[in-house]
């Protein structure tokens, strides 16, 4: 009976404690709440939202719903968030294998720059790109163009626009290509299997991926026409460019920062997996015959993904987080255009709050929980 | 095939290769110093495009005669085998030379030779680097943010003594090891924060009271990352424990607090401290801007550390726990005594690195309006008498922040090394 | 003297400004079992990782099957497939199962249909002794379980010639027997085996030569026998005086 109390006491105390504190603290939200006459609930977000965003991936303005500004400033997370998570990727995994070079200066080369962008405050480093360099940028009349048809300037990167014609036939060639990729694998592996031959898959693939959308252009009826930014003049010293896509600086300077921010980061996860792997493993390796480039896709790379990927989810994640520093540089992520504006407006702090962290929470416990089945799946088993 | 072969070194013609291509070589790395020191561009005569390729094509043809398996020669196959083993090797090694000679003249004429330091005013600078002047002049603020400059006197005495406090671990005296562990985690922290409440802030014993909105700069910096450092680590001590706890309700509690704080960013955490947390507070009870910060930053960052110490915990062999209860020691004494010192050592680079993650988020206080040295930058470079210094300021934060970090990091790389060696 | 299958001449090799190989000189005819023996830091294990270019000689000539180690790689490859090394730390690849293991370089070097693969695995793990582990993963064998997995694994590649880098030096004293065992067993089949070791009892069970090796140089050589009975040297000697 003795233990049984032992066991139960201190978690009737702890949880006691736990409802007192959430107790105390929603009396309090309530009666605050009473003497401002602030209501609580959700139905404000079916309301008209009267505020326009600067930059959306889909179509919005101050007519819609609140809840329709919250899909917006997701998605423009989303889209900061994937393209950082691209960039800071290739730029890691390059950053990180070349720290093991051989070769002196590009491996002290790697390695200044991990240690340059990991010891600035992130937002250091967007408050440099967004006020100091993008600010160096020329006028949108002053403009020097890339190739003709693109221009960098200080209103942003102006891009040609994709015109497309046919667009769903291009697409069904690329799911075409990408079908017959997965077949011929499967027919190299049987080969392999059966008769020991080896066929160049990857060459074969790459192939395939580039002439079947290429067969389309010539005989499916698919063209893809430019719609290139031109200058117009709309005052007498503003100009600006039409047509095409702009993009604009705060997404520029966001996406440079995280993803040069983060590559560090996982440039050292990539370094670790591949050091992790023990020398005696690449000597086996060889010793049975097998050449370099087998040895890391067949031993190497196998066993230093294991050490590699889950760190570098967790600094997705953190990617991810960071994105919120958005709202320094006004850039409508959902922090700024819910958690900022949305949540001026309305006054309703606690219920908009708790929407912004809740997302934040959905996305983070669904890598965490991808990861950890991945994790399990894929362990090494022992004894 | 004969062709190729001509090009290659072998024993016999080593000196004219070594002898050529390394002259080809330093053709090459002359001709972009010229052009990046010098603007002198001495293969003008050629067309654009193929005077702006020459350096490289030089380079790379230097590099291939020099190119020997084993030539004996000892410096000359140390070269070989590290940055010219392959003609894609040697295309990386000539870019990465040409990056940095391109890249140290405009680097020195901003900093150095362009840049303007005396002065009061924005027309002093005159010169097209950068202009320190701003930085000189705006210092004072950037340190102490808008605390008035008549009372900095106050913070000096703060930091002075708690820097020399903090050295007190370095007296040999036996007696006070004992009290060391005490002194650092409960008395230190006391004796800053009276410092703090009496000194800096004032409003009693005589001392003008000054609010902590005026308080900024790198003294803010200073004082949040202290705060919080000392807060978090405990927190994440007991929620490590509590996650491993054999208690259900317990267990469930410490997850779920640690996991919200982990799944949420840093910022929005900010503005619930300043928009929603009054509201979870009865009518008149006021928390100042700063406690409200610190408690946010450090509950936040106790989650992560939380995490880390787990690791710690979970790394050491169950035999240190069996042998800790065989010898008839309680939960309590088990952890303080054997378990805690030996997985806290396992995690000292990770919670170096939370640290680190700590002092970086500083700068987001802004959100509540507190003004630590980015905020203070953002501030100066708004000011009507000294636009357009954006760069300076930026420039000279980040050499701040980059200086602290990056001595901290190497400060525990020599903790990780040392402990590692004592066991 | 029947053509040697591995010719060592003048072999010198420095780790910076230390010299671990001074001078060895060695013939090894096909079939023939030899025992390297010597102190710890004598060079031995450099030696004959020098032999499939596992490190590489500064000075001197190592001739395997007629082919030359030099800096070619083409060179290299072909003398790596003749030539098989088991480890002191085993080195089995954790990813892979134990068949798997078994089957990865006939399958990518040789080019071997998967079945025709697996059916040599499976016959030099049965010669082992393990084949009722096969679909198991190393992290689940024991370590005198591993390192006969790695005995395996090298000779699917059916080489000439085995190399033996302290191969029980790791393991527990009850499951070194059976690796032993297993080493006597392929010696018996007439294998080419150079094999670096402490077990003076598996020697003179097997080795045809003993060859003590002190601070880099080749101290003593001698027939198994001779080499017991008559050491020649003193150091032979004192270190015979010290491990029997």
């Amino acid at each position: 009976m003795n233990i049984k109390i032992k066991k139960i006491l201190p978690q009737l105390t702890t949880l006691l404690v736990v409802v007192l504190i959430f107790g105390f603290f929603t009396f309090n939200a309530q009666v605050n709440m009473e003497n401002r006459g602030i209501e609580f609930g959700y139905g404000f977000l079916s309301q008209e939202s009267s505020f326009d965003v600067q930059f959306s991936l889909i179509e919005y303005d101050g007519s819609h719903s609140y809840a329709k500004a919250y899909l917006v400033g997701l998605l423009n997370t989303l889209l900061v968030a994937f393209l950082g998570i691209l960039f800071s990727t290739l730029l890691g995994v390059v950053v990180g294998i070349a720290r093991l070079s051989p070769n002196y200066l590009i491996q002290r080369s790697a390695a200044f720059y991990v240690e340059f962008f990991r010891n600035i405050p992130l937002l250091l480093q967007i408050f440099f790109w967004y006020f100091a360099a993008l600010r160096a940028l020329p006028l949108p009349q002053d403009a020097e163009s890339m190739f003709g048809i693109s221009f960098l300037t200080i209103k942003g990167l102006f891009v040609p626009r994709f015109i497309w014609e046919n667009l769903d036939i291009f697409l069904y060639s690329i799911i075409a290509a990408i079908i017959s990729i997965v077949v011929i694998r499967n027919y190299a592996r049987k080969l392999q299997e059966n008769q020991g031959r080896q066929l160049p898959v990857f060459s074969i693939s790459a192939g395939l991926l580039i002439i079947f959308p290429l067969l389309t252009f010539l005989i499916g009826g698919v063209s893809l026409n430019f719609e290139i930014p031109v200058l117009e003049q709309i005052a007498t010293t503003s100009f600006k460019y039409d047509g095409g896509l702009g993009i604009p600086p705060e997404l520029i300077a966001l996406t440079l920062a995280l993803s040069l921010y983060t590559a560090t980061f996982i440039a050292e996860c990539v370094r670790a997996g591949i050091q992790g792997i023990s020398k005696g493993q690449k000597e086996a390796a060889a010793s049975i015959g097998l050449m370099p480039n087998q040895i890391l896709k067949l031993v190497v790379m196998p066993q230093a993904l294991r050490i590699i990927i889950p760190p570098t989810t967790n600094q997705y994640l953190n990617l991810t987080k960071n994105s919120s520093l958005a709202a320094a540089i006004a850039y409508p992520d959902l922090v700024l255009v819910f958690a900022g504006t949305a949540m001026m407006q309305t006054g309703r702090a606690i219920e908009i709050v708790s929407i912004t962290m809740f997302t934040y929470l959905s996305i983070s416990l669904t890598i965490s929980l991808l990861m950890n089945w991945y994790n399990k799946k894929i362990a090494i088993k022992e004894k | 095939m004969n062709k190729i072969n001509l090009l290659k070194p072998n024993k016999q013609n080593l000196n004219t290769y070594l002898y050529s291509g390394s002259f080809l070589f330093f053709i090459a790395i002359f001709d972009v110093f010229l052009s990046s020191f010098f603007e002198i561009n001495i293969t003008s005569f050629l067309p654009n495009f193929i005077s702006f390729l020459l350096p490289l094509i030089l380079g790379i043809l230097g590099l291939h005669l020099i190119r020997i398996e084993f030539s004996g020669i000892k410096n000359l196959d140390l070269l070989n085998k590290n940055i010219n083993t392959s003609t894609f090797n040697a295309v990386l090694t000539l870019l990465i030379i040409f990056t940095i000679i391109k890249s140290i003249s405009p680097i020195m004429s901003w900093f150095i030779i362009d840049a303007n330091i005396a002065g009061d005013t924005k027309e002093a600078c005159t010169g097209s680097g950068a202009c320190w002047t701003y930085i000189k002049i705006w210092l004072n603020r950037f340190i102490y943010g808008m605390y008035p400059n008549e009372l900095q006197w106050r913070i000096n005495i703060s930091f002075i003594l708690l820097i020399g406090l903090a050295f007190v671990g370095l007296i040999p005296s036996s007696k006070i090891k004992k009290f060391l562990t005490l002194y650092y985690v409960v008395i230190y922290p006391i004796i800053a924060f009276i410092l703090i409440y009496y000194l800096i802030s004032g409003g009693s014993l005589g001392l003008e009271w000054v609010e902590t909105g005026a308080w900024g700069g790198l003294s803010l910096t200073f004082i949040v990352s202290f705060f919080c450092l000392i807060f978090c680590f405990p927190i994440g001590m007991f929620l490590a424990l509590g996650r491993r706890s054999v208690l259900p309700t317990v267990r469930y509690i410490s997850i779920g607090f640690i996991e919200f704080w982990r799944g949420v960013p840093l910022i929005t955490v900010l503005f619930m401290s300043s928009v929603m947390f009054p509201m979870f507070l009865p009518e008149d009870f006021f928390m100042d801007k700063l406690v409200r910060v610190i408690i946010a930053i450090s509950l936040f960052e106790a989650a992560y550390v939380a995490e880390v110490i787990r690791g710690g915990l979970q790394a050491l062999p169950r035999g240190q726990y069996d042998a800790a209860k065989s010898l008839g020691m309680g939960y309590w004494k088990m952890h303080i005594f054997v378990i805690l010192p030996q997985a806290l050592k396992l995690v000292i680079p990770g919670i170096a690195n939370t640290f680190l993650a700590l002092v970086k988020d500083t700068p987001l206080i802004f959100v509540v309006g507190l003004l630590e040295i980015v905020g203070m930058l953002n501030l100066a470079k708004t000011n009507p008498k000294w636009l357009g210094f954006a760069m300076e300021g930026y420039v000279f934060a980040a050499i701040i922040f980059w200086i602290i970090c990056y001595a901290m990091s190497r400060y525990s790389q020599n903790l990780e090394i040392k402990y590692k060696t004592e066991r | 003297m029947s053509d040697s299958i591995i010719k060592i001449q003048s072999v010198n090799k420095w780790f910076g400004d230390f010299q671990v190989l001074k001078d060895i000189n060695l013939e090894v005819s096909a079939k023939q079992k030899i025992v390297v023996c010597g102190p710890s830091g004598s060079g031995k294990s450099t030696l004959i990782r020098c032999i499939n270019r596992l490190e590489e000689h500064q000075k001197g000539t190592i001739i395997v099957d007629g082919t030359e180690l030099s800096e070619s790689t083409k060179n290299i490859e072909k003398i790596r497939a003749e030539v098989g090394m088991v480890f002191q730390q085993f080195n089995l690849f954790p990813h892979l199962s134990i068949l798997d293991n078994c089957t990865l370089a006939p399958i990518w070097v040789k080019k071997m249909p998967k079945k025709e693969a697996e059916k040599i695995a499976m016959s030099q793990l049965e010669q082992v002794q393990i084949v009722d582990q096969a679909k198991k993963f190393p992290g689940q064998l024991s370590g005198g379980q591993q390192q006969r997995c790695a005995i395996a694994r090298a000779l699917c590649m059916k080489p000439k010639i085995m190399l033996f880098d302290e191969p029980t030096s790791a393991l527990d004293p009850e499951m070194i027997k059976e690796v032993l065992d297993a080493m006597v067993n392929l010696a018996k089949g007439g294998m080419t085996m150079i094999v670096v070791t402490h077990e003076m009892g598996f020697a003179k069970e097997v080795a045809d030569e003993v060859i003590f090796m002190d601070e880099g140089m080749i101290v003593e050589k001698a027939k198994t026998k001779e080499f017991f009975a008559n050491p020649k040297s003193d150091r032979t000697k004192l270190f015979l005086s010290q491990i029997l």
